[in-house]
This record gives structure tokens, C-alpha cells and sequence, in this order.
């Protein structure tokens, strides 16, 4: 334990901004994952490989000269026509079905681009520059990469712009009648078979955004995309399924838990104590779940 | 018709019989030298499983043009088996069985990195296979007894020790602060042991001692405790990942630090990448081609490279150099033993003592080698934002004078 985090008043508020910026940008990822959850009932493995590729994207343009600032632009609409395909080749064939085959088979999925990500762009660690500098607080002693808060606000616009998105146009609308009632939804007309494919492609769309992101703040590898899924599936999880507006709270909460807990207990614990949060929420969740059935009786 | 498939049946087992034995005589055919190796062509370590691979092929190529090996009066040839081991530690182990009790490989050369070499240890102990290894550096390969095998590099915990004496010696002799931040895997772990020893030796204070997790990618809370704690030293290793993430986010978040020692900075292509940023970091390497080694095959580094760089298109990582090395150091083992039983070899090889191109080589009883320093080098960069890395320590090989402090980030 080491309390050093709370004796320095400047490294409390560097550690509160660093994890709010964090879990912005984390929470863009569980948006997508969120709302194909709700929507198609399906848990995607997939999402951090998606990010991932987002990321090669960013750094592709970074590498032929073309600021990869503009990969949050490119990138989603490359990933909406990836995410399409992907559904098309084969999420259309297990949409209906049970969770478990569904995880089967984007866990299926996550393996392939993997290794197609290794064999095409190699093994390295990659990154890409944006040369963005640094904002300093405080006389130099809160720094924040210009990059970070980058992220943080273009992440803030891609989630703002989904939810007026899904509030205002037809698909949107045609997207949140499926994700409550998909026979209803068919029987009243709506096409479940395209708003299930934009669904994919709009959750591969903002892998894609956040990939950039990833590629200009941290780093970017094939195999690095499983701790993106894992983040989002526990920002989902304690957000409650279906509540959008909950993703974003509990991605800047876990942000902000993580710091800390990387300040106090250690770096090393820092994945760790995220899990342990994860179980408590969810045995939290079963105990006030069984007192209501008990109350249903 | 019934006759017809008993022929056919009695032909195919004899076909069966006869490759069977021509495979299990593969060791030493006609006037091969067989060498086995599983190599992580595809995986995450696939680039670096191509440095050792092309390593390897380059070694076999020069010696074999240049006369090959002589035993017992014959000359031989080197030959290589290779097979994929996809970087997973497991399907290494498997294929070390196969390439022995299949392809009938009696000597072994190693895989790429700590973690798949300490799979296949256990299984050429047990064949009594003879096995050279150029890059596996972790500390607990050599300390588990094995008697057969022999690593051409020096162990982790030597990596970043020079480091700590140079920030002691600048310092007066005086005891130093340590800050240091390290992944939690094998290699890393050791690099970290050698840290604590130097510490202890040279009377330094370790003032942050941080564990990284493997799938790290923010070293944000570490580096704001740095810029807290003001320590004379910063001490990195994770990987490739690792040392670009630290360049990354020290220069973002403009930590000051008088010495920042890492590993890694070569097959991270730290200055290619980073450019300026990667400026005034020490770096640990096995090799590089400026040193002044000689041998009769490769001359001396600079050749070394500039031959690789023909035959491969690129500067060749010490993860190369130390591969082709192996092979000097079996062709040499093998004339001194004049003779291809395994014991034999074994023995000649623990008596190696000679000079490569990479450095000289001479053998622990635990396998290790002793007799080459780690050196160190800085990146330094031209106005013009082109940098190279040079050496700087240890002093007899430096070909520029290590920068020290590093200056702070508002007057760079």
C-alpha cells in the first residue's frame, strides 16, 4: 500500500485526469459493444481485434504521410463496411441463436484477424505520432498529453452524435425498436435483417474511431486486443445492459478506480483490482436480484 | 486380386520402413551436420524469430562456403530443420520431441526468446541433446543444472548492471535513487534481480519499484510518481512494448530524469519511431557492430553488418548477430571434439573458449556465457533530427562520450 497518490495534492488531480481521460476513451468502446449487446444479443470478442485494425488503419496514414488525426475519420468508415462483412460472412448466420455460439463464433472471429493482422503487418509494436505536445497545468507539475484529451473529445463527439443519431433518424429509430422487440419490429415492417448488419457496422465504426485513438495515445499490436474486450465487457456489465448513458458513467468510474488502484496497490494490480470490482458488482447485483424475486413471491 | 493387395500392403510397409530409417539416420548424412531448431515464424515474436532465423541461415552459408566443418578428417556441411513453432511455448517443447525422436536430430540450436527456450531445455536434457542457444537470456535457465545446454549471451540480470555502476561513478561513488518499472515476465524479472544486486552493491536506494502488467500500454501513474519522487535514475524494461510506451509517454508528459536506462531500444526501433524524443536513452545490448571483435568468418562487426544488410536488406539486430554466432561456436565445438557423439560435443563445447565476431565466448558450468560484457549504448540524435545509436559504455568500445544528465525537457 502507498498513500503517496493522496499526500501529493498534484498527483490526486493528475491520477483523477489521467483515468477520466482513460475511461473516456474506454467507454467509446463499450458504447459499441453495448449497443450491439442490446441490440443483436450478442457478446462481440471481437471488439478489441476490431480496434486493433482501426488502430493499422490510423497508423497506415501516419506511415504515408496523412496526419493520423484524420484516421478518426477514415478509420469508422473503413471499419462500417469491415463490420458489414463480418456480418454478412457470418454473424447473420448466428444472430438468433443461443449467447454461447454467438461467443463461439466472434471468438472464432477475434483468432482469425489476429493472425491476418500478424501475417500482413508483422509482429512489431507500432505507434503513430501525432505531435500534438503536451498541456501543463499547475506550473509543469499536472502534465496531460494533448493526445489524451484528443481522444477524450473526439470520443465525447462520436458518442453524442450516436445518441442524437439513433434519437432522430429512421434507422435509429428502426435500431431501437429491434433492440426491444425484434418479432414486433419485423412484423411492423422494419427490415431486423439491416438494421442488424448497420448495427455491426456502426459498433465496427467506432472501434475504428477508437482504434485512432489508441494508435496516436498508447501503442498498437496484433495480439493487443483482448484487453480492449475485456475493459468494455466489464464497463457494460456494471452499467447494466441497454443503458447507454450508464457506459459512459461507469468508463470514466473505471477509469478513475484504475489510477488509483495503480497508485495505491500497485501497478501490478492494476487489471487485478479492476476483476475484483467486477465480481463485487456483479455478487452485489445477484443478492439485490434475489431479494426482488423473493419479493415477486 | 487378393495378391495384388498383399503386394501392395508389403510394398507400402516397406516404403514406410525405408523412410523411417533414412529420417532417423538424419543427423549427420552423407556430409550434413544436421541441426535441429523450432523458430516462432508466425505469432508475436514472429520478427524477432526471423532475425534469429536469418541469423542462423547466414552463419550456415558462410561457414559451409568457407570450407565447412572438419571432423575426423571428412569435411561436413551445416543443414538446418526448421519448423514453426508459432511462439507458443508448448508447440516448442512438441517439436523439440519431434525434431529428436522423429527427425533424428542429435544437436539443437535455440528458439527466440526466454520463455520458449526454458520449454525446450527440459526436453534436450532428457535426449542428452547438445543445445546452443543465442537468445535466451533469463537467469533461471542457467541455474536449474542443465548440462547440455549453452547460451552464446550474457545473462539478464548483466543488462542494465553497467548502467548503475556509470550513474554511481558520475555520483562520486555515492549511492544513487533507483526508480524502475518492470513487465512481470521472465526476462523482465531478471533484468529487475540484476537491478537490485547492483543496488545493493553500489549502496543506491530503490525509491520506485513498480511491476508492469504484460498487457500493458499506460505507464501514466508510474511516470507521474517519478516526476514526484525525482529519482537519478530510471530503469525500464517490457519489451519492445515497454520501451516505446516509456518514450512515449515520458516525452509526453515531459518527465525529467537525469539517466534513463531501458532494453529493448533496437528491436523497438526506438529512434526510428520516436525520432528526438528517444534522445539521451541508454540502451542495453548484447552487440553492436561497432566493437572491435574479430573472427575468421565474418571479420569483424562492421562487416558483419554491412554483409547482412546485402543479403537481407536491413541492419542487423543483435538478435542476428548472436544467432550466427551459435553456429561459429558448434563448428568449433565439433573440430575440437573430432567426432559427432553428443557426449563428446557436450564436452568440447562447455570447454569453448574463443573469440566470435560478437564477442568471445566462454561457458559457465551453467551454460552461460561469462566472457562478454553487455555494452551499452545512447541514442543521439544530429540537428537535422536523424539518430543513431552509439556506444558509450563499457569505455573501452564507446565511440562518443555518454551524455549525462539528460537535459531537461524545457531547454531540449
Amino acid at each position: 500500500m502507498d498513500f503517496l497518490v493522496f499526500q501529493v495534492p498534484m498527483l490526486t488531480i493528475q491520477a483523477l485526469l489521467d483515468g477520466l481521460l482513460l475511461g473516456i476513451l474506454f467507454a467509446l468502446i463499450a458504447y459499441g459493444m453495448a449497443l450491439q449487446w442490446g441490440v443483436m444479443n450478442i457478446i462481440n470478442i471481437a471488439q478489441g481485434d476490431l480496434v486493433i485494425l482501426g488502430g493499422y488503419i490510423a497508423y497506415f496514414m501516419y506511415l504515408y504521410g496523412i496526419h493520423p488525426g484524420w484516421g478518426v475519420i477514415v478509420s469508422p468508415i473503413i471499419m462500417y463496411f469491415v463490420g458489414i462483412g463480418i456480418y454478412k460472412l457470418v454473424i447473420n448466420k448466428v444472430v438468433d441463436r443461443d449467447l454461447f455460439i454467438s461467443i463461439l463464433a466472434t471468438f472464432g472471429i477475434s483468432i482469425l484477424f489476429m493472425q491476418l493482422m500478424n501475417f500482413a503487418f508483422g509482429a512489431d509494436v507500432v505507434l503513430a505520432n501525432s505531435g500534438y505536445g503536451t498541456t501543463m497545468l499547475f506550473d509543469n507539475s499536472v502534465t496531460l498529453p494533448n493526445s489524451k484529451i484528443f481522444s477524450a473529445v473526439i470520443s465525447i463527439i462520436f458518442a453524442i452524435g450516436l445518441v442524437i443519431y439513433m434519437k432522430r433518424s429512421k434507422l435509429g429509430r428502426a435500431i431501437r425498436a429491434t433492440a426491444q422487440n425484434a418479432r414486433a419490429a419485423k412484423i411492423l415492417g422494419v427490415d431486423t435483417e439491416k438494421v442488424y448488419a448497420a448495427t455491426f457496422g456502426i459498433n465496427a465504426a467506432l472501434c475504428g474511431v477508437a482504434g485512432a485513438l489508441i494508435s496516436i495515445t498508447f501503442t498498437i499490436h496484433p495480439y493487443m486486443g483482448l484487453p480492449y474486450t475485456i475493459r468494455s465487457f466489464m464497463i457494460v456489465i456494471v452499467a447494466g445492459l441497454g443503458n447507454l448513458p450508464g457506459v459512459a458513467v461507469s468508463g470514466m468510474g473505471l477509469g478513475i478506480f484504475e489510477e488509483f488502484a495503480d497508485y495505491i496497490l500497485g501497478t501490478e494490480f492494476r487489471i487485478g483490482s479492476v476483476f475484483l470490482l467486477l465480481v463485487l458488482i456483479l455478487v452485489y447485483r445477484r443478492f439485490k436480484l434475489s431479494r426482488k424475486r423473493e419479493y415477486l413471491k | 486380386m487378393k495378391i495384388k493387395n498383399i503386394l501392395i500392403t508389403f510394398f507400402s510397409a516397406i516404403a514406410i520402413l525405408f523412410s523411417t530409417s533414412v529420417i532417423s539416420l538424419a543427423k549427420v548424412v552423407g556430409d550434413k551436420i544436421v541441426l535441429g531448431a523450432a523458430i516462432s515464424l508466425t505469432g508475436k515474436y514472429s520478427s524477432n524469430g526471423v532475425h534469429t532465423q536469418n541469423g542462423y541461415n547466414m552463419a550456415v552459408d558462410r561457414i559451409n562456403s568457407m570450407g565447412g566443418v572438419k571432423v575426423g578428417g571428412k569435411t561436413y556441411k551445416f543443414d538446418i530443420i526448421y519448423y514453426d513453432d508459432e511462439s507458443n511455448p508448448k508447440r516448442a517443447a512438441q517439436l523439440a520431441e519431434r525434431l529428436i525422436s522423429q527427425d533424428g536430430v542429435e544437436f539443437m540450436l535455440g528458439p527466440y526468446s526466454s520463455g520458449l527456450t526454458k520449454a525446450i531445455a527440459p526436453v534436450t536434457e532428457k535426449y542428452g541433446v547438445p543445445m546452443v542457444e543465442a537468445n535466451g537470456a533469463s537467469r533461471s535457465l542457467f541455474t536449474k543444472g542443465y548440462k547440455y545446454l549453452f547460451a552464446v549471451l550474457a545473462p539478464a540480470n548483466l543488462y542494465l548492471d553497467v548502467a548503475i555502476e556509470t550513474a554511481v561513478e558520475l555520483n562520486g561513488g555515492k549511492g544513487v535513487k533507483i526508480a524502475q518499472a518492470f513487465e512481470q515476465d521472465a526476462f523482465s524479472q531478471d533484468v529487475r534481480l540484476g537491478i537490485l544486486d547492483a543496488a545493493e552493491r553500489t549502496g543506491s536506494e530503490i525509491v520506485i519499484d513498480d511491476k508492469l502488467p504484460k498487457e500493458l500500454n499506460d505507464m501514466a501513474a508510474t511516470l507521474a510518481k517519478v516526476k514526484a519522487v525525482k529519482p537519478d535514475v530510471l530503469v525500464v524494461s517490457g519489451h519492445t512494448k515497454g520501451a516505446l510506451t516509456a518514450i512515449r509517454q515520458i516525452a509526453e508528459m515531459k518527465v525529467d530524469v537525469p539517466m534513463l536506462a531501458m532494453t529493448h531500444c533496437d528491436a523497438a526501433k526506438l529512434s526510428k519511431q520516436h525520432g528526438k524524443n528517444s534522445e539521451y536513452a541508454l540502451c542495453a545490448s548484447q552487440w553492436h557492430k561497432t566493437l572491435t571483435y574479430k573472427d575468421d568468418f565474418f571479420k569483424d562487426g562492421m562487416t558483419y553488418a554491412a554483409d547482412f544488410e546485402k543479403e537481407f536488406g536491413y541492419d542487423p539486430p543483435y538478435q542476428s548477430a548472436e544467432s550466427s554466432a551459435a553456429l561459429l561456436v558448434f563448428k568449433d565445438a565439433f573440430e575440437r571434439a573430432n567426432s559427432f557423439d553428443q557426449k563428446k560435443v557436450r564436452d568440447a563445447l562447455a570447454a569453448t573458449n574463443m573469440q566470435t565476431f560478437y564477442g568471445n565466448i566462454k561457458f559457465a558450468p551453467g551454460g552461460q556465457n561469462v566472457d562478454k560484457p553487455m555494452v551499452l549504448f545512447q541514442v543521439m540524435c544530429d540537428d537535422a533530427g536523424k539518430c543513431e545509436n552509439k556506444v558509450v559504455a563499457p569505455l573501452k568500445w564507446a565511440s562518443a562520450e555518454l551524455i549525462h544528465p539528460i537535459p531537461k525537457w524545457s531547454e531540449r
